[in-house]
Order: structure tokens, then sequence, then C-alpha cells
């Protein structure tokens, strides 16, 4: 064995397809609001604009490999959507450097674009084209998108007809019509009912069994345990602790649980309250 | 220590283009993105309203109509020639002050997609001067109706006109762009636009001719970076000759030098706008 051989080492470890090094980013906002233009120009004259920096990441170093599935946990505004959207090349880090190989499904607040007074059939295609499809491509996939929604009766009603699981079946089904080879998940599935759920489920992991990983963001400790394969948990920014799904978990929910004795004598959340 | 593979199509933040060519080559890329926002704001702007796209040329003419009872009474204009002459620059006003307002609107009230899924900015921008392309052409056709009705000639000079509309469409989209890059940042430009629109639009001689201007406001006058290309455009359309090779050469360099700044100052920043928005 040749340990300094590449090709070696590259086939003891899955690839890496998600790789965030030492990355951070800060939103920069005005201390007070101007209650307009005028005003903030003369302030800016008169250099007295004092901004807030606010981090929502520091320093953060994260790696995804192929096929593997990352749960992403902590409180609110631990920065756990911003590194999502890092990894979706929505947002720019401020330092350090996020790699993607492959492509992307963003799954994050599905139907998004939708547009009330359209159709769903108009939908599915205003939703493509914004995912960067053809619209030759979303031709081929537009059967497969209805049926895989269930919603073959009503594609051709305004939306705005729609329930909110229907919205959301049909947002699935176009964001996973294709196979991609990073699915960003962030809560997506916290709407529909559980039959869809299982289904949704089903589609991601056969995805994965084609080799795709997932980055997984939830606040329901219980599906992330049961899901991933390994645990990223962000407090404040930062990387408190990344390992094993069960080490993980008990340890935020020993944080949790910490804090809530200081602060109100008892109760140990073992679900927070789903966003 | 295991390895990001190193030459994948893929994402990288450190090894971006620089931002003024990324958003052209991703524009590119999502055209058909361009297509479908033009479908949505043409299919639902009448959506509910029982005369649907026929809006687009009615509007124009209820403006022209009223101008031209206001001004042939007023001013004792010849009705018949001062309707196609205000009509005129009106349709091309339009086009421009819809698109740019609409430009704006579009990417502030976009948050909630720019914030989740990664495509380029400039397709709202790009999107709303679409629209308002088609609805330019979609009202010249009452343009023609009413003509023959007045009994005016049409020149076969209208086939310039794509001359003029290529020139009009570089310059909206410049100032949509560029004022769509400092409204993202403070949203009190699109009220303040309100004002400097209607202040604009009579300091362009759309409903009256420059002629009745005294001569040294006329002279101010024809700073107005707008006024090359009405006259552009009036000129194969209403009055019926080639327009001129000296107006057409400065409108269609005034454009692009718009059309330049604004893309640098859209594309500066645009990376930073879903944070902001």
């Amino acid at each position: 064995m040749s340990e300094g051989n590449p090709a070696m080492v590259a086939n003891s470890h899955p690839p890496l397809v998600v790789q965030v090094e030492a990355t951070s980013l800060c939103y920069r906002m005005p201390q007070e609001r101007f209650s307009g233009m005028k005003e903030f120009a003369i302030r800016w004259l008169q250099r007295r604009v004092q901004y807030i920096d606010l981090w929502a990441l520091r320093d953060v170093n994260a790696a995804l490999e192929r096929s593997e599935i990352l749960g992403i946990i902590g409180r609110n505004g631990a920065g756990k959507s911003t590194l999502l959207k890092l990894v979706a090349g929505v947002l720019q880090p401020t330092e350090g450097r996020v790699r993607v190989s492959g492509t992307i499904a963003p799954l994050l607040g599905l139907g998004a674009g939708f547009h009330p007074e359209l159709t769903g059939r108009e939908n599915v295609y205003l939703y493509g084209a914004l995912l960067g499809y053809k619209r030759c491509e979303m031709d081929d996939y537009f059967e497969s998108i209805v049926e895989f929604a269930e919603l073959s009766e009503f594609i051709d009603s305004p939306l705005r007809t729609y329930s909110g699981g229907m919205s959301l079946r049909l947002g699935f089904a176009v964001a996973t019509c294709r196979y991609a080879d990073v699915l960003l998940v962030d809560e997506v599935l916290a709407v529909g009912d559980v039959q869809f759920q299982a289904k949704c489920m089903r589609r991601m992991n056969s995805f994965r069994d084609d080799g795709a990983s997932i980055l997984f963001v939830s606040h329901d400790l219980g599906s992330v345990e049961n899901i991933c394969d390994r645990v990223i948990w962000l407090d404040e920014g930062r990387v408190v602790e990344d390992g094993s799904v069960n080490h993980v978990i008990s340890s935020y929910v020993e944080f949790l649980s910490d804090r809530n004795n200081d602060q109100t004598g008892g109760g140990i959340p073992v679900n927070e309250a789903a966003a | 220590m295991k390895l990001f593979p190193a030459s994948v199509s893929g994402y990288d933040s450190a090894n971006r283009p620089a931002p003024f060519v990324e958003e052209f080559l991703s524009l590119l890329q999502y055209r058909e993105l361009i297509v479908q926002l033009i479908s949505r704001s043409v299919k639902t702007r009448y959506k509910r309203s029982l005369l649907g796209v026929a809006w687009t040329m009615i509007n124009p003419l209820l403006t022209m109509g009223v101008l031209t009872f206001v001004f042939s009474n007023i001013f004792g204009f010849s009705a018949e020639s001062y309707a196609l002459y205000v009509l005129s620059g009106l349709l091309l006003w339009n086009f421009f002050a819809q698109s740019t307002t609409a430009a704006m609107g579009d990417l502030i009230w976009s948050g909630g997609l720019i914030g989740r899924v990664n495509f380029p900015k400039s397709v709202f921008p790009v999107a709303a001067v679409g629209t308002g392309l088609f609805n330019l052409l979609l009202a010249l056709v009452p343009y023609f109706i009413i003509a023959l009705i007045l009994g005016a000639k049409i020149s076969i000079t209208i086939l310039y006109l794509p001359i003029p509309i290529l020139i009009a469409t570089i310059f909206t989209l410049g100032v949509a762009m560029a004022l769509s890059s400092v409204v993202v940042f403070f949203a009190d430009v699109l009220p303040m636009y309100d004002i400097v629109l209607t202040t604009w639009l009579y300091l362009t001689p759309i409903i009256y001719p420059i002629d009745l201007v005294p001569e040294p406001i006329q002279a101010v006058l024809r700073f107005n970076p707008l006024l090359p290309i009405i006259e552009a455009f009036r000129a194969p359309l209403y009055e019926g000759r080639p327009p001129d090779l000296s107006t057409l050469a400065y409108a269609f360099a005034v454009a692009l030098v718009v059309l330049v700044l604004g893309w640098w100052m859209f594309t500066r920043k645009s990376r930073e706008y879903a944070t902001y928005v």
C-alpha cells in the first residue's frame, strides 16, 4: 500500500462535494434606521453613519462527502440558513471560500417563485426557469412533475386556489425533477402531510443512492437523528460540534436544558418548536 | 485529509468571474427565465380584468383623447395632427416610464426569491424592459388605426422604426439598471422617481412641440437625453421621413454610455442584493 498515491487516498474516502473553508459572513447594517435618503446623505457626508457588523457566521469549516447526509442544528439565528445560502451561491462569503462540485438543487422556501394568478402549469415552467432549466428540459419533466405532485386535476387552475400543501408538493416536485449532486433542504417538509413527507424522503434517498449528498437543516431533532449520517451544531455563527449524530445531538440537548434551567428552572425541550 | 476534486464543474466562491462579466454570462444562461418573467407580467397584469391586454392599447388612446381635446380647444392646435403628434411621443414615453418603474418594483418585491435561489438579478430589469417593449409594439397597432381614421398617410419610412426603438431599449435598460442598483439600498427612490418622471415628462417635448418654446429655453431642453430618441422615433412614424443620421448617432452614443454606466452600477453590488432586499 503506497499511502502517497493520491488515487488510493481518493478511493479510500468518498470525494468531497461541498467544502466550506474558514468562512465568515457579515451583514453590514446602518446602526440607526434612517427615515429617508436625504437624512442618510447628510449623515454620510458628515461621516456620521455608523454600521453594525452582524457576523452571521464566523470562521466556519464544514465539508460534505459524496452520498452523505449532513444535518445542521442550532438555535434560531445560529446561522443554519445562512450556511445553506452560502452553499447555494445566494450569498457571497465575506471571508473564506465555499466550493461545490456538481449541480445543486435548492429546496429553500419551496415555491417562493410561484405567482398566485398563474396556473399550476405556468408556475411549473416559471419555477423551472428560475432554477436554470431550459424549456425543452421542462417539457420532458412536466408529466413526471405533475404525477409526483398528484395534481393532474388541478394543474390548469390558478395557484391561488391551491392549499399550502398543494403548492409545497408542486414546489418539491419541480425542485427535484432532475437528479442533483447536492440537495439543500431547509425545513421544507414541515408543512406537508406525513404521507407526502415519506414520498419526499423516498425521492431524496433514491438520489442519494445515485450518489447525491444532502445538507439538512431542521429544528426537528427526531428527523435529524433518523436521516443524517453526521451532524454539525452551530451556535452564534460558530461550529460548536461536528461529529456523529448521537454525540452531537445529545450535547445540544444538554446545552438547551442547561440554558433552560438557568433561565426558567425547568423543562427539557427534546424538540424545539418547529419554526 | 480528504481532497476536494480539483477540476469539476460547479461553484467556487473564490473563483468567480468579475461581476461585470459574470452577470452577462449567467444572463445568457437564464434566457428562459427572462421569457418566463415577461410572459408572467403580460399574463398577470390584466388577468382578472374584462378587457385584458386591450388596456395596453386603450390607455394611451384615452390620454391622447384628453390632451387633444384640451390643447385643440384652449391652444387652438389642429386636432388631427396634434392627436398623432402627442400619441407618437406618448408611446415612447410610456415605454420608458413603465419599464424603469417596473424594473425597480420587480427587484425589491422579489425579496424572497433572491434570498433563496441563485440566479442573475439582472433578469428583473431586462424582463421589465422586455415587457415594456412588448407593450410598445402592441400600442403601435391603435396608432396606425387612428392614423388611418384621421386620413394621415403612413409612410414607408416606418421601416426605420426598429432603429430608434433599439436605441430607446438600450437607454431604458441602462436607466432601469442604474435605478435598480440604488433602490435596493434606498426604497425611497421609488416614490421620488414618480415625481422625477412627472417633471421629466413636462421637460420633454411630448405634449407640446419644441418650436413653441423660446429659443434660449430650447437650448436647455436639448440636454434632455430622451429628446434625440423621441425625435428619431417620431421622424419615421409621424413626420414620414427617415431620422437624421446625426440625431441617431448622438442618441445611440448617449444610450450606450447610459447602459454601460447602469450595468456597472448594477453589477458592482449585485452579489449583495440578497442581504438587503
